[in-house]
């Protein structure tokens, strides 16, 4: 029973990170029909984005400019950092939209996908020709905010992790307000219902395709935070192994539900836990995605996805 | 009359010239180049202050010494480019004269001789050094990938990302059946049959792996009934991972270490032979009446169901067919490297399949031959910039991508008879 609870702990926290990242494919998949495939990387960007803000900010209070006790410094520091990436972050995925996505708006939607693969490979580069390929982590003081675990039913849970699990649902939760109750989320909706007429109504599609862009940005940089708190190391190459797999969540969720894309993110934080958990861990992918494949093939829209006929424009 | 005025005057006097000459005369001048590259191409190279001939046409050595740019430039002028177009120059009316008695021959007796005369020039331009020999090789197959690739994404309109996942198990099932069968190996132990029956069986093993990946090809076609475009992308994708990582799993295999050992019997006339007899092949398809099915699938599934096309048949064929070919390509790339690992066909692959099919052009056979090459080409001559080449190449495709969105060579029917046509009015 312990056991399993700690796998629960795990996976949820594995999951919170898919969840981030799935949302934003999946805002982009919803708005404008196309794959945003530099996604995974923008979510690279925003950890390290959040480490240099945090190594800014802590060196910062070193040098006395700002002085407080060092836990409420700690904290501000966290807090800081998750909103300056997360805001410096949309800027990352709205360049993405301007650069890679708004010229090819009415091209094959395959050639906008190939674009995101290439921006995608190029912030990767960027990183290792900018960093080199010495791996990065935050620093300790930061990793070990929460680290202290304390038992409950024999499983040893931190507050870090629940700090991550709750941060990453009231912001998907902040998100599914967002896109149902304020006008510019009508607007959002709208252009993922019709693309076509919306423009002819007043909405400036311009403007709301990047909205769309930074927001899942800004997610993803808190995923990134949570990633480098959770799984310590940072490198080039993150951005793909994890969004990949939180591309398949998104999917898996279905088009454009922000709440189906993080129950899917979840889901596959469980899958994957728990095959590594009773089984070989090396047969995680694989399990993970037959489950995948099984999924789709006989509910081939996702859980929460209306059954849509994707109008393929080549 | 400026000296701008006469240039120009001689430059289109010239391009008028060239554009009589026939594919024949082409082939004869690259020949010829490849001649005098052979007699004059070590000494010429070193008296321009080169160590060795150019292995790419001097683009890597422009790279790592720009100072050798200028004899670069020079070694190509002199060495390609000049007999190339003196000799199909020259040559025109004879060349001219040639192609149009032999295409009164069946049309196989003339591609045939194209064919030899291609596979001549290949020959002694890869006989130079090993790494041209690679390069070739490698660009062979890939064209081989990047064709049966066009057949799903092109011609079908679906965004398949499974086809490392076929090239993974076609290279595994040759890999194994030439292994077991042929050679000593550590895991497999002594060969079961004579070696020296190894090569005649090598088609056998190509043709098994292809038909493995067909088989495999079941899994992303049947959900392909139900859902299209992005769902489909996903499934393809899931179907990428779950072969990877099954064998990463299989120890029978060598799981995650790799599978080697595998004889050298995919040499270039091997390569060229299975490029050619794709090309044809894939050509014929897309033009029979199957292959204007899937274009009929693609441009509108309900319309093409209502104009009596069977639609569940022409996704399953075009899946099948396609992963065949696939399937073939990795074992010869097996072959080629004589060691694979499932690491080989990952995201990155799939990643440059991608890259060389919308580089060349949707829909089109010239395309893809064209898309391969020049990715391949452009690839291996920037890896003196190392890193910088990831940020060249992605550049270089967003640019493609914005100003042609097909690719470069998008929705061209590619017909033989016309390509071996004799040029210029008679």
């Amino acid at each position: 029973m312990s056991f399993f609870l700690q796998q629960v702990v795990n996976a949820l926290q594995l999951g919170s990170v898919y969840a981030l990242i799935a949302v934003g494919y999946s805002m982009v998949y919803g708005v404008l029909m196309l794959f945003n495939f530099a996604h995974g990387d923008v979510f690279m960007v925003g950890a390290y984005l959040s480490f240099f803000i945090s190594t800014g900010l802590l060196a910062l209070g070193t040098m006395g400019v700002i002085a407080l006790p060092s836990g409420v410094m700690l904290g501000l520091v966290l807090v800081l950092t998750l909103l300056i990436a997360m805001f410096l972050n949309s800027f990352v995925g709205m360049a993405v939209e301007r650069i890679g996505y708004r010229p090819l708006r009415e091209a094959p939607r395959a050639s906008a996908a190939i674009t995101g693969l290439m921006i995608g490979i190029i912030l990767e580069t960027g990183n290792l020709i900018l960093l080199g390929a010495q791996r990065r982590k935050f620093s300790d003081d930061l990793i070990s905010i929460g680290a202290q675990p304390f038992q409950l039913a024999g499983a040893s849970i931190t507050p870090k992790t629940i700090g991550i699990v709750l941060v990453s649902i009231l912001l998907m939760l902040i998100l599914h307000l967002f896109v149902r109750r304020s006008r510019w989320g009508m607007a959002m909706r709208a252009m993922a219902y019709d693309y076509v007429v919306v423009p002819l109504m007043g909405v400036p599609i311009n403007t709301i395709a990047l909205l769309t862009f930074g927001l899942g940005s800004a997610l993803a940089a808190a995923g990134g935070i949570s990633y480098g708190l959770a799984y310590i190391v940072l490198d080039p190459y993150m951005g793909v192994r994890f969004g990949w797999k939180s591309f398949v969540a998104a999917i898996l969720g279905g088009r454009g539900s922000v709440l189906g894309v993080g129950l899917a993110g979840f889901l596959l934080g469980f899958i994957e836990i728990f095959v590594a958990a009773f089984l070989p861990s090396t047969l995680r992918d694989l399990i993970a995605f037959s489950i995948v494949l099984l999924i789709l093939t006989f509910r081939p829209h996702g859980f929460f996805g209306e059954p849509y006929s994707a109008q393929l424009r080549l | 009359m400026g000296v701008r005025n006469t240039l120009k005057l001689w430059w289109s006097r010239l391009r008028g010239a060239l554009a009589q000459a026939p594919l024949l005369g082409w082939l004869l001048g690259a020949l010829l180049a490849v001649v005098v590259e052979l007699l004059v191409g070590a000494p010429l190279a070193q008296g321009l202050g080169m160590s060795k001939i150019p292995a790419l046409f001097g683009l890597t050595l422009m790279l790592e010494n720009p100072a050798l740019i200028p004899s670069a430039i020079a070694y190509v002028l002199l060495i390609y480019l000049l007999p190339v177009c003196l000799v199909a120059w020259l040559t025109t009316p004879l060349a001219n004269r040639v192609a149009a008695r032999l295409l009164r021959f069946p049309l196989g007796v003339s591609v045939v001789i194209h064919l030899a005369l291609l596979y001549a020039t290949l020959h002694l331009w890869s006989g130079v050094s090993l790494y041209r020999y690679d390069v070739l090789r490698y660009t062979l197959i890939a064209i081989m990938v990047t064709l049966s690739l066009n057949v799903v994404n092109g011609y079908m309109g679906e965004f398949s990302c499974s086809h490392p996942g076929f090239m993974a198990l076609g290279a595994y099932t040759a890999s194994v059946f030439t292994v077991v069968l042929f050679v000593q190996d550590n895991r497999f132990g002594p060969p079961l049959l004579p070696p020296a029956l190894g090569p005649f069986t090598f088609p056998i093993a190509l043709i098994l792996g292809g038909l493995v990946a067909a088989l495999s090809a079941l899994l992303v076609a049947i959900p392909s009934f139900r859902t299209r475009g992005d769902y489909l992308a996903v499934i393809s994708l899931a179907f990428m991972f779950i072969i990877k990582s099954l064998f990463e799993n299989l120890e029978v295999v060598g799981g995650a270490r790799g599978l080697g050992n595998q004889p050298d019997w995919a040499t270039l006339p091997v390569v060229f032979l299975c490029t050619v007899a794709c090309i044809w092949i894939i050509n014929n398809f897309v033009r029979s009446t199957l292959g204007k099915a899937m274009n009929a699938v693609r441009d509108g599934e309900l319309a093409a169901d209502a104009m009596t096309v069977n639609t569940r048949q022409t996704k399953m064929v075009a899946f099948l067919f396609a992963a065949f070919w696939a399937g073939v390509a990795g074992g010869l790339l097996a072959h080629v490297t004589r060691y694979v690992n499932p690491g080989t066909f990952d995201l990155k692959k799939l990643a440059e399949v991608l890259a060389m099919v919308y580089f060349g052009g949707l829909n089109s056979v010239v395309g893809s031959v064209v898309g391969a090459t020049t990715y391949n080409l452009l690839s291996e001559s920037l890896r003196p910039l190392q890193d910088f080449k990831w940020i060249i190449i992605p550049v270089l495709l967003i640019l493609v991508m914005v100003f042609r969105p097909t690719g470069l060579i998008a929705f061209k029917d590619f017909d033989i008879k016309t390509l071996l046509e004799p040029k210029g009015k008679r």
